[in-house]
């Protein structure tokens, strides 16, 4: 049970208080409060326009909340990463691409060059090291994207609707690659709109209704029989917005 | 008609024979155009760089300022240097008025701000697509700057020769702070004003050749640069 016992320089849990998120005077995000622990990875699910990705930001420090505030229980600038929807690859090798942040946190080329082995085959892009990143298929740039997140080693993993754009095959492996990330001691906390996939994945899900969270449980729980009717909608399909 | 018949056969067999006069002239042309590329690119790149980055207030008329002077006639860049460097202005110490080093200077000048301006342009486009990626990373506006360079570096290359082409092809700044003298300050564009003026077509044919086959091959080499470009990309 190491999992409970939380290291001494943990940065979970993570703690969204009172957040709120306005964009030309329109609310995408009202009072959330969250708390995010270590452990099984955290799944943020919702029809579209629920908010889910602001709410990734909001957590990631991309975005400036207008109400309340992210509380992390540490340092977190430096140790946690994200993948978006869209890959966004630099215009070098794929071995470059993972490299860049490493470099950027100052890590010893040899130390880098190490990880990034490691971090391509994790993904199965090894053999494709010198390629250049942007023309690789969109499945092969969403691994890579998540290899240079994972060569990071971030202690919170942000993704955003990694599949979204993949077909079934692309989005097997992915899901795979953030399972063992997880299995490996890093917090996943990621959105989807594929409920099968947060099914597969899920420790504990945020259920997120124009903008608030109206349910946060563990997964069997949530699955079985959710609390807010919103949710038991959106399970069966019948909540699109 | 029979005359410029002659004068194109003279100036071809000028080009042929690689007559010392002319390729001095060339040269020199070439070592100017190039270093004063260098010097620019070295203000102009990381500047445009920045500006495509930075907001800051005042951006707004920072672009517009710098979009104008995009259009800075020679001449008048020319008069500016020429004051600056003239005996009595703030430079005038240093003796450079009518030594290749004024011109260099001159055509800095001219395309500094072409070389920033373009760069802005072709990196806001990639910043925009970056920013988000590179805050994830932690990277702030100044490690941004050298990877949009480098990220950016095929289409800031066709910018270089942009900058190179329009230094190599301008006549009126050169003139003045040259001084067009032969030998020491005499380039290819000076030289063909002259020759033309004094009506000896053949060596003005001959310059404006060469001139040509230059700006043909530096299109060229931004059109190869473009089209391996695609490889990075995509």
């Amino acid at each position: 049970m190491g999992r409970l016992m939380r290291a001494p320089d943990s940065i979970l849990p993570l703690q969204a208080l009172r957040l709120g998120y306005a964009a030309r005077g329109l609310d995408i995000l009202r009072a959330v409060d969250l708390r995010i622990e270590d452990g099984a990875p955290t799944l943020i699910i919702g029809p579209n326009g629920a908010g889910k990705s602001v709410l990734l930001r909001l957590l990631h420090g991309l975005l400036p909340p207008s109400a309340g505030e992210v509380r992390w229980s540490g340092d977190a600038r430096a140790r946690q990463a994200m993948v978006f929807q869209r890959p966004v690859l630099l215009r070098r090798s794929v071995a470059a691409n993972a490299a860049y942040p490493l470099a950027l946190a100052g890590i010893a080329r040899a130390e880098r060059e190490a990880r990034v082995r490691a971090a391509l085959e994790l993904v199965g892009l090894a053999a494709f090291a010198e390629r250049p990143a942007r023309r690789l298929s969109g499945g092969e740039q969403q691994r890579l994207a998540l290899a240079r997140a994972a060569a990071m080693r971030p202690a919170v993993l942000f993704l955003d609707e990694p599949c979204a754009s993949l077909d079934p095959a692309a989005t097997r492996v992915v899901e795979e690659v953030v399972g063992r990330l997880s299995l490996g001691g890093t917090k996943i906390v990621m959105t989807t709109h594929d409920l099968g996939q947060a099914r597969r994945l899920a420790g504990d899900v945020v259920f997120l209704h124009r903008g608030r969270v109206l349910e946060h449980a563990p997964a069997t729980e949530f699955f079985a029989g959710p609390a807010a009717p919103e949710a038991g909608a959106f399970l069966r399909g019948e909540l699109v917005w | 008609m029979q005359d410029l018949a002659s004068a194109f056969s003279t100036a071809a067999s000028l080009v042929m024979t690689a007559d010392p006069a002319v390729m001095r002239i060339v040269l020199l042309s070439l070592q100017v155009s190039l270093t004063a590329t260098a010097i620019a690119a070295l203000i102009g790149l990381p500047l445009g760089a920045l500006l495509a980055v930075a907001p800051f207030r005042g951006r707004g008329a920072v672009l517009v300022a710098l979009n104008a002077l995009m259009g800075l006639p020679p001449v008048v860049a020319g008069l500016l240097v020429y004051l600056l460097l003239s005996r009595s202005g703030p430079l005038g110490n240093f003796g450079l008025l009518f030594t290749p080093g004024a011109m260099v200077i001159a055509q800095a000048v001219l395309i500094t701000p072409i070389l920033a301006a373009l760069t802005r342009q072709v990196l806001e486009g990639l910043w925009e697509e970056y920013a988000e990626q590179l805050r994830s990373f932690g990277a702030g506006t100044a490690r941004a700057v050298p990877t949009l360079l480098w990220d950016g570096r095929f289409a800031l290359l066709t910018v270089l020769l942009a900058g190179f082409g329009r230094a190599s092809a301008e006549v009126g700044a050169v003139m003045i702070v040259g001084g067009n003298i032969e030998g020491f300050t005499r380039v290819m564009t000076t030289a063909i004003a002259l020759e033309t003026s004094k009506g000896d077509l053949p060596l003005a044919l001959a310059l404006g050749m060469i001139l040509m086959a230059i700006v043909l091959g530096v299109n060229a080499l931004a059109q190869a640069l473009r089209d391996s470009s695609r490889r990075w990309a995509a």
